[in-house]
């Protein structure tokens, strides 16, 4: 009786602190992740006070945010909308994974940590954050823009690369041999390849299954079916998030509008709970020493995201301050950076990981916006400087807010 | 007018005016709408944007109506049924055949409500009903139905 009261003050204490830093960040205008992450450092290992009673739900509760977390994803996407960017955009996803996933992971073998680590950072540094994104072009009144579908198509990329990428970082961090490891990528890949088949052919029929007047069966039956396809999907070491996922993906259409005004509330909450629990289990002692490679980092992704929206951009014959304009917007890094590293640093491989990844999206959650906003006026400017100037001269231009940035963080 | 799916925020409809302006709706997943005018000196940026409510929206569509209209039924119900004129070219695969065998709605979920022929409106077709090239078939269903629909009558 008394470890619950314990439990109810300490968990109540937390979410009340998330809700005052969530309406800090609406006042600032910007995105609440940064402030769940350092909500977190302060509590947990080394910081102020460390929690007892409620560590162990808030570990389960930052699972359910991951799960709901992808599973809102997939809601947005239809399958067919993910078939068709793939059709005719995967080569705007090959320069994405090329120059912003392997800076990470020659970051990481740099440091000497081996390869696992560097699979896992390459994910860290690959993966903008659809979430902070939308909002940024929404705030903007960019989303009319001809740019927009180009931006939207990387992410989507992103996100169902994502589900190819999880299983393999799932089996990697196992240390499941590669013949292990193998199967268990073809089986992520048939399970994924047979969710969307099924889903562009009988999406109808599931939607059918699912669908219900009343909001709260539907509630149950969504929620109950997610988190037992992302068990599933546990169990066959697919990792959790990719089922739910694909849970997502199966479920869109008429359902998923309903799913999703009812879902938001519930994954706002478990979300903020993950980012807490990630900061939980970071040492604030241990940030200082890696802040100088997260901003090498952050500065040098920051470059390539812009190098990859302007080449997407220009491939899809958007005019040159599109281009700037889709290359800014992409930078920012947010919630699927830290699931990638969360998964790495509930493993236990590489101390410096998860220290790393928080400094890094600390720094690019809240730098993105900002390039967003500015590097296609910067890059004008320095055109005006010196005309003539190509893609070179305006790549060290945008460089410049985010050193700007960086030193205002 | 062309449509431009913006996966995750909604579907964008492009409209370029006679006088050569562009101006464009985004209808978003939640029902609610952005009508979108563009710059003059970089034609691929928002000049302006302005979100409407669905209620909003429906406002600016009585205004921009021609008088005496009657409320469209599907956009006031809200359960995200869209109606679609599909062609029906003259090359096509279904030209002297019946609406049955297309296995319409079998298939995709969507209805032909009415068939427009020339200058007559058939409506509710029955099964047994001959399709001919140059007919204009009104599709009502979600809107991956209507697209499904659109792709079958499509068949050369």
């Amino acid at each position: 009786m008394h470890s619950s009261a314990i439990f109810l003050i300490e968990f109540g204490a937390i979410i009340l602190g998330l809700g005052l830093l969530g309406r800090l960040a609406g006042r600032l205008q910007f995105s609440p992740i940064p402030l769940y992450l350092l909500a977190g450092l302060a509590f947990g290992t080394g910081g102020l006070l460390p929690l007892g009673a409620s560590e162990e739900f808030v570990a389960i509760g930052a699972e359910i945010g991951v799960i709901l977390l992808l599973l809102m994803l997939g809601l947005e996407y239809t399958a067919s909308d993910l078939v068709s960017n793939l059709k005719t955009q995967y080569p705007a996803g090959l320069v994405d994974f090329a120059l912003n996933a392997v800076p990470g992971a020659l970051a990481a073998l740099l440091m000497g940590w081996g390869p696992v680590a560097a699979v896992v950072l390459a994910g860290v540094t690959w993966i903008s954050s659809s979430g902070v994104i939308a909002k940024v072009m929404g705030d903007l009144g960019r989303l009319g823009n001809r740019e927009t579908p180009v931006i939207l198509s990387v992410l989507v990329l992103e996100d169902l690369a994502m589900a190819v990428f999880l299983p393999i970082v799932t089996a990697l961090l196992a240390g499941v041999s590669l013949a292990a490891g193998s199967a268990t990528l073809a089986i992520a890949l048939a399970v994924a390849g047979a969710v969307l088949f099924v889903a562009v052919r009988y999406g109808r029929l599931i939607s059918r299954f699912v669908s219900s007047d009343d909001p709260e069966k539907l509630l149950l039956v969504v929620l109950g079916l997610t988190l037992l396809v992302a068990g599933i999907a546990q169990q066959l070491q697919v990792s959790a998030a990719v089922g739910a996922f694909l849970v997502g993906i199966a479920l869109s259409g008429e359902v998923a509008e309903g799913t999703h005004t009812l879902l938001s509330p519930l994954r706002d909450l478990f979300a903020a709970v993950f980012f807490v629990f990630f900061g939980l289990h970071t040492d604030p002692a241990s940030i200082p020493p890696v802040i100088l490679p997260a901003l090498a980092l952050a500065v040098v992704t920051a470059l390539t995201k812009i190098a990859t929206g302007y080449w997407a951009a220009r491939r899809a014959g958007v005019g040159v301050k599109g281009r700037w304009r889709a290359g800014g917007t992409l930078v920012a890094r947010g919630e699927f950076s830290i699931v990638i590293a969360g998964l790495a640093v509930s493993a236990g491989i590489e101390p410096e990981l998860g220290p790393l990844a928080t400094a890094y999206v600390l720094v690019l959650v809240v730098v993105g916006p900002l390039t967003a906003r500015y590097t296609e006026p910067i890059a004008a400017w320095i055109g005006r400087r010196r005309s003539g100037g190509g893609p070179s001269a305006g790549q060290a231009a945008a460089a410049k807010p985010v050193r700007d940035a960086v030193g205002r963080v | 007018m062309s449509t431009t799916p913006l996966p995750g925020i909604g579907v964008q409809y492009d409209l370029t005016t006679r006088e050569h302006q562009h101006l464009s709706v985004i209808a978003h997943l939640d029902g609610t709408r952005t009508v979108n005018v563009y710059r003059s000196d970089d034609p691929d940026a928002c000049a302006q944007s302005l979100h409407l409510t669905s209620g909003e929206a429906d406002t600016l569509v009585d205004a921009l109506m021609p008088a005496h209209h009657s409320p469209n039924l599907l956009s006031t119900t809200g359960l995200g049924l869209v109606a679609e004129r599909v062609e029906l070219s003259s090359g096509a695969y279904w030209n002297g055949r019946t609406l049955g065998e297309t296995q319409m709605r079998t298939e995709t979920g969507a209805s032909v409500v009415a068939v427009l022929r020339r200058a007559e409106a058939i409506p509710s077709p029955t099964p047994a009903f001959r399709l001919a090239g140059g007919d204009t078939l009104i599709v009502i269903g979600t809107r991956e139905g209507v697209e499904a629909a659109a792709a079958i009558l499509g068949r050369e």
